[in-house]
Parts: C-alpha cells; structure tokens; sequence
C-alpha cells in the first residue's frame, strides 16, 4: 500500500547509516523546515487560486484563465508582482514594529502547522500535549494583528486591529471548548491518539448530536478566529478598506495574505482531524469488505480530501453571507455560543463517562 | 455652537471616509466623527465631482443642454432627459404624439428596473456579501442590451428630446422586453432567496437608520427614502405625467423608517415597473415618435418647472427664459443632495457598518449630488 510513512522512515534509516544521531537530528530538522516553508508556498498558491475560483464559479464569472493551463499559474504571477514591489512604510508609522507585524502572523502560522498529522506516519511533532499546543499557539497571532494596526499610524488599521482582537479572543472560546468536548470522548492530547481513536467511525457521527454540534460550533468559531466572511470584520473592505493591514504593500502585504490562507488550511486541518477522522479512511462498523476497498485510498488523499472540502464550506460562506456588525458579532458569541458550547460540553461529559458513543 | 475644524472631545476618533473609498460609490468625502465605533457625527464634503452643469446649461441651446442632464444621474439618465424635455414642452406647449408618450414612460420603467438592480447588488455588498453584485450586473446587462439597440448608447442615453423621442423603437424591443420580463420575474425571486431573507442581512437592516416621516418631510427627503419612512412622494401618482394616470399601480410606501423599509421599497418598485411595462409593452399606439418642432426652440418669456420620479426621488428642472435661444438660469432639484442631507440625522448613534449600510439605502449617486 503506497505509504509516506515508508518513505520517511527509509529516508530516517538512510541518514542514521551516515552520520551520528545529532547531526541526523539537525539535517532533519532542516528538511522538516524546507518542507514547511515550501509547504506554505504551495498551500498558498493552491488556495488562492482555489478561492478565485470558487469565488468565480459562485459569481458567474470564470476566474483567471489566461496566465498558465487554465489559470493555474495567476497566483505564481501575482506574487511575482508583489515581491517586485516596493514595501512603502508609512510616515509616523513605528518602523520596527510594522516591519515585524507580518513575520509574527506568518511564524505562528508556521508553528501551529507541527503537531498536524498530513497522513499515516507524517506528522512534524507529534507532542503529547498537541491540541492543547495548536490553541495555545492560535492565539498568538492576534499579538501580529494588533501590533500591524497599532504601528501603521493609521485610523483605518486601528479600528481593524481593535476589531480583529475583541474577535479572536472572544472567539477563541468557543473553539477551545469545542475542541475539549473531542478530548474528553478520547482521553488523549494527542493527535495520534485522537485519530486513532476514530478506527471505526468518526466522531462526528459517533458522538451523536453534541459531536454535531460542537463540529458546527467550532467550524463557525474557527472562521470568525481566522477573519473570514461572514466574520471578516478585520478587514471589512465596504467598511474600513482594508483593516489591519491597509498600510501594506509588497511582500509584506503578501505574508499577512499567505498567512490568512494557511491559518485556513490549518483550522480546516484540525476540524478534519477532530472530527472526521484525519487520515483514517471512512470505516463502517462490521463492513470488512467496505473498509478494506476504504483502505487502499491512501491516507494522505483522505486527509486533504477533509480538509479540501471543509475549506470549499468556509470559502462558501464567504461569497454567501453578508458580513455581521461588530456588536453583533460579539453577541453572537458570548450569548449562544459560548453557553450553548458550555452545555454542549457537560453533555458530551455525560456521554462520554457512560460510555454511549458508538 | 460651532467646533472649530480638526477639535474633539476626549475619546474621540476623527476619520475621514472617502473621497475614495470602496463603499461610498464615487468621491463623496464623510467626515465622520466616531467615539469608539460609534458614530457621534457625519459631515458631508461635497464638491469632488462639481462639473457647474447648471452653469454650462445657460450657454446650451434647449436642445442641447438636455445631453448634460445624462451625466447627472447617470443611473436615471433617461428620466433626467425626460424631465427636462417635459419642462422644454411645457414651455413651448408641445403637444407630444401617443407612441412618444408610451416609449417614454416604457423606457422610465426599464431605467428604473435597471437603476434598482445596480442599487440591490451595491447594497448587497456594502453590508459584506460580494456575489449580489455580480448577480445584479447580470440582469442589467439585459436592459442595456435592449437599451443599446433603440438608443445607441449604455449609460448616456440622450434618448428623450423636446417634442418626443429621438428615433423610433427598434423593430425587435417588444419581443427582447417580453423576453426580459419572463427571465427577470424568476431572478427577482431569487434575489429575495439570496438576500432578503437572509438572517445576517435582516439583522442589519432591521431597526437600523431610522427616519421618521416627519424627519424626512423636513430635509426633503423624497424616492423610496421617504416612501420608506411612509410618506407619500410619488411624482407618478400625485402629478401623473405622460401616461401614467392611465395605468394601474401602486405606490409602494413602507412604514418602518429603517433600513429594511427602504430595502423592501425598492423590491417591491421592480415588482411595480415588471407589472408597468408589462400593461404598456402589447398596447404602443402607432404613429409618430416625434412632434413636428421649429429647428430653433425658444421659450417664451417666463418660468417654468416640471418634476418627474426618478430611481432616487423627485427630479425637478426649473428654467427661466428671456425668451432667448438659451436659459437664463437653470436649477435642478435633485434627489440625491436632500436625500444626502439626513445621513447625518439617520447615522448618529449607530456604528461604522451601520453608516455604510444607511448610505447603501439611501442608493447614492455622487454626481447626481454635486451636478
């Protein structure tokens, strides 16, 4: 069966006949790291275009179709065009805090990216304490947001980044308790652990409504964590032009771009890990035959495919919905979600000690 | 008491909307002074887009200066020309044949559908849902298809001139109107699936921008602004021009005074003008499109004033003659600027979307304010 777990661990075996354990530590750490970054290149190029796409196909349009076989190398053009561009900093603007503003959204993007597990076997760390790390780590980026609309002297950007940061800690909530309802079904932190929990089934369909729930909950807790329509208040073009990030141009502009794109590959990542099984293939019960012909579609296609889909839903709401108010918004979450997750939880508590999940 | 410019309160935050800026629709400059999110005042710079029309009007013939008016509303441009016109005849006492008089008011109609299909789809994206727009364009397209081939033109029409219409319809409009009027009528439905009943959508309208009639009467307000508020302004039923005293509709008046009101207005308008052009599409007299004028207009000495409904209110021309070849003067009364002036009444207390949402209702058009 076509495994990348083989490949890693060939790879893993080759490097330890060569040199000492330290140095093959450092080497892989290396390519780990060549492969995230590479990784966040083509994560971006991929979602852009998949969005302008979608977001074509929704509007009656047809998208670009000139640059590349079918349009697929617009987004190559584009950052082209942007890096060649000059990175204005603005006057009166705090020259080291906007310059930093970005790398901090994009490294915390990058640091949540370790614990996910890609498919059977490649996962950068898998540390005990993963889901726990991957929420502790997203909210870190608010910290970017803030200091990019603090720094740019600029009235449009600090509304968008006051905005931005009442959003995401509120919401942070919701999603956290979400994510503590699945670990209480599973005992576990860990990712592994979490999905080899959902052997035979996943928790979106073994843990009854409360799993339905709190996978609705958190999907619409993760947009709005990730400023996306309708919850896009941060940037609300009709309202603040750009929010946060009006003042940038260049390459800079482009990492709070890639950053957004790749904040929604890894929550979209994490729900499907959460409660659709991550890599696991979809098993049914008893059915030997069924889940045997499940298995041969490798796990690194079942993952994406999850994760592909729950991105295509939230690109979805966005061309749909019309954006919220910024009050409402917070009523949104302090006085239904976040009681109704609440309950949700002491629900899936109840579920989980009498044991009636699947 | 008067603020000096550029002074605040503590705790408050100066921004200035526009002149460009995505959701104002043109260069229109807000000057919005905000505590928090909240909005404390809304201060309109007028005078980006000034092309003194009024003032080019006086050296233009009475021909002429009706091709300005296009590019005033530029959405009601048909409706600017035919309220001029209609002022030029009612100078001159023209008698305008029964064919000029029905494709007027046809092309009013269309003009309207079309103006009201560009204001859903703005509005739609001012409150954040960018896929209306796109959805609205298509629709309009289809009116300036059937526009194009009578008129010549897109925008600017120039269609209506003293005396009757400048060429006669195209051979193919009844069947491409007809044909408009069936694909429009299943779309207008899908437009109230998308965004009417939107819950997002209804909890920003609803409640937001209150204008109460009494409030809209005194900045003079008109068009589906005030008929939202319930107040009975329009020019069609109370001073029936062309044909419409003959033809069955109904003013559409709302009494919520908020956003949602002045939204559910301008649907139910489309549904009005859909039924308007359908009464007249099979029923166009034959006959001249056009009275027989001098080559050279002059008014009699004189004043004179006409008003017409447009997509946004009450147009009205008012002329004073010498009995020259050109106007003295020439004031227009458009419906923008008043409609512009109670922005500052309806926004105060609400927050920054909220402001968005009431100018998308109020469906703008800066060049119609600034002229």
């Amino acid at each position: 069966m076509l495994s990348i777990e083989n490949i890693t661990h060939s790879i893993d075996a080759w490097l330890n006949s060569l040199f000492n354990p330290t140095v093959v530590l450092l080497v892989e750490s290396l390519i780990v790291g060549l492969c995230v970054i590479s990784l966040f290149a083509v994560l971006g190029l991929v979602l852009v275009l998949m969005e302008r796409k979608v977001s074509a196909y929704m509007q009656i349009r047809l998208g670009p179709n000139r640059v590349g076989p079918g349009g697929s190398l617009q987004t190559v053009a584009d950052t082209l065009k942007l890096a060649m561009k000059e990175g204005l900093t603005p006057d009166g603007a705090d020259k080291f805090l906007f310059n930093l503003a970005p790398f901090v959204v994009i490294v915390v993007a990058m640091m949540i990216l370790a614990p996910v597990a890609f498919a059977k076997g490649l996962q950068i760390w898998d540390l005990n304490i993963g889901v726990l790390y991957i929420t502790a780590v997203s909210s870190l980026s608010v910290i970017g947001i803030l200091m990019a609309g603090w720094a740019s002297n600029n009235k449009y950007s600090l509304l968008g980044a006051m905005r931005s940061g009442a959003q995401i800690v509120s919401y942070e909530l919701s999603a956290g308790i979400s994510v503590i309802s699945i670990v209480v079904l599973t005992g576990s932190l860990r990712i592994q652990d979490i999905i080899a929990s959902q052997q035979d089934g996943w928790w979106l369909f073994k843990g009854h409504i409360p799993a339905l729930l709190s996978f609705v909950i958190f999907i619409i807790a993760v947009t709005a964590e990730t400023n996306r329509a309708p919850f896009d208040l941060a940037e609300a073009e009709s309202e603040l032009t750009a929010g946060f990030h009006t003042e940038y141009s260049g390459m800079k502009f482009a990492l709070f771009f890639l950053a957004e794109y790749v904040n929604i590959f890894i929550v979209c990542a994490i729900a499907a890990t959460l409660y659709l099984g991550g890599w696991m293939p979809l098993h049914i019960g008893h059915w030997a035959g069924f889940n045997r012909v499940m298995d041969y579609i490798p796990s690194s296609l079942w993952f994406m495919g999850k994760t592909f889909f729950l991105i295509f839903v939230i690109m979805w709401f966005r061309w749909t919905f019309p954006r919220l108010r910024i009050d409402q918004l917070l009523n949104l979450e302090w006085k239904y979600l976040l009681p109704i997750s609440m309950v949700n939880l002491l629900l899936m508590t109840l579920i989980a000690i009498e044991g009636w999940y699947f | 008491m008067i603020q000096e410019v550029g002074t605040t309160e503590q705790g408050e935050l100066v921004i200035n909307l526009g002149p460009q800026h995505p959701s104002t629709h043109g260069v229109l400059h807000l000057v919005i002074t905000l505590s928090g999110e909240t909005i404390k005042k809304v201060e309109p710079h007028l005078g980006y887009i000034h092309r003194s029309i009024e003032k080019m009007c006086e050296s233009l013939s009475y021909r002429q200066f009706i091709y300005v008016t296009s590019r005033m509303d530029y959405l009601s441009s048909h409706i600017n020309n035919h309220g001029c016109a209609l002022c030029v005849e009612k100078g001159m006492q023209i008698e305008v044949p029964a064919r000029a008089k029905v494709i007027r008011v046809l092309m009013d109609e269309l003009t309207r559908l079309a103006s009201h299909q560009l204001w859903w789809g703005a509005m739609a994206m001012d409150v954040g849902a960018l896929t209306p727009f796109f959805h609205a364009f298509r629709e309009r397209e289809a009116i300036n298809d059937i526009m194009e081939e009578t008129c010549g033109a897109r925008l600017t029409m120039n269609y209506m001139v003293p005396g009757g219409v400048m060429a006669d319809l195209h051979p193919d409009f009844p069947k491409k109107v007809k044909e408009f009027i069936r694909f429009f009528r299943t779309k207008i439905d899908e437009y109230d699936e998308l965004v009417t009943g939107n819950v997002i959508f209804k909890s920003r309208m609803e409640g937001i921008g209150y204008l109460s009639a009494e409030s809209a009467v005194s900045f003079g307000c008109t068009g589906p602004t005030a008929r939202g508020s319930g107040v009975s302004c329009d020019i069609r039923k109370l001073y029936p021009y062309e044909v419409y005293g003959q033809l069955q509709f109904e003013e559409v008046t709302a009494t919520g005074g908020d956003c949602f009101a002045r939204y559910m207005v301008r649907m139910q308008e489309m549904r009005q003008s859909l039924s308007i052009i359908e009464q007249l599409i099979d029923n166009i007299p034959e006959g001249e499109f056009q009275a027989k004028t001098k080559a050279v207009l002059k008014l009699p000495k004189g004043e004179f004033y006409s008003r017409v409904e447009t997509a946004r209110g009450e147009f009205g021309v008012y002329i004073i003659s010498e009995g020259g070849t050109t106007p003295y003067r020439i004031k227009f009364r458009s419906p923008g600027f008043s409609n512009l002036s109670a922005l500052d009444h309806m926004a105060r207390g609400y927050k920054i979307g909220d402001l968005v949402a009431i100018m998308g209702t109020l469906d703008l058009v800066i060049p119609d304010i600034d002229r």
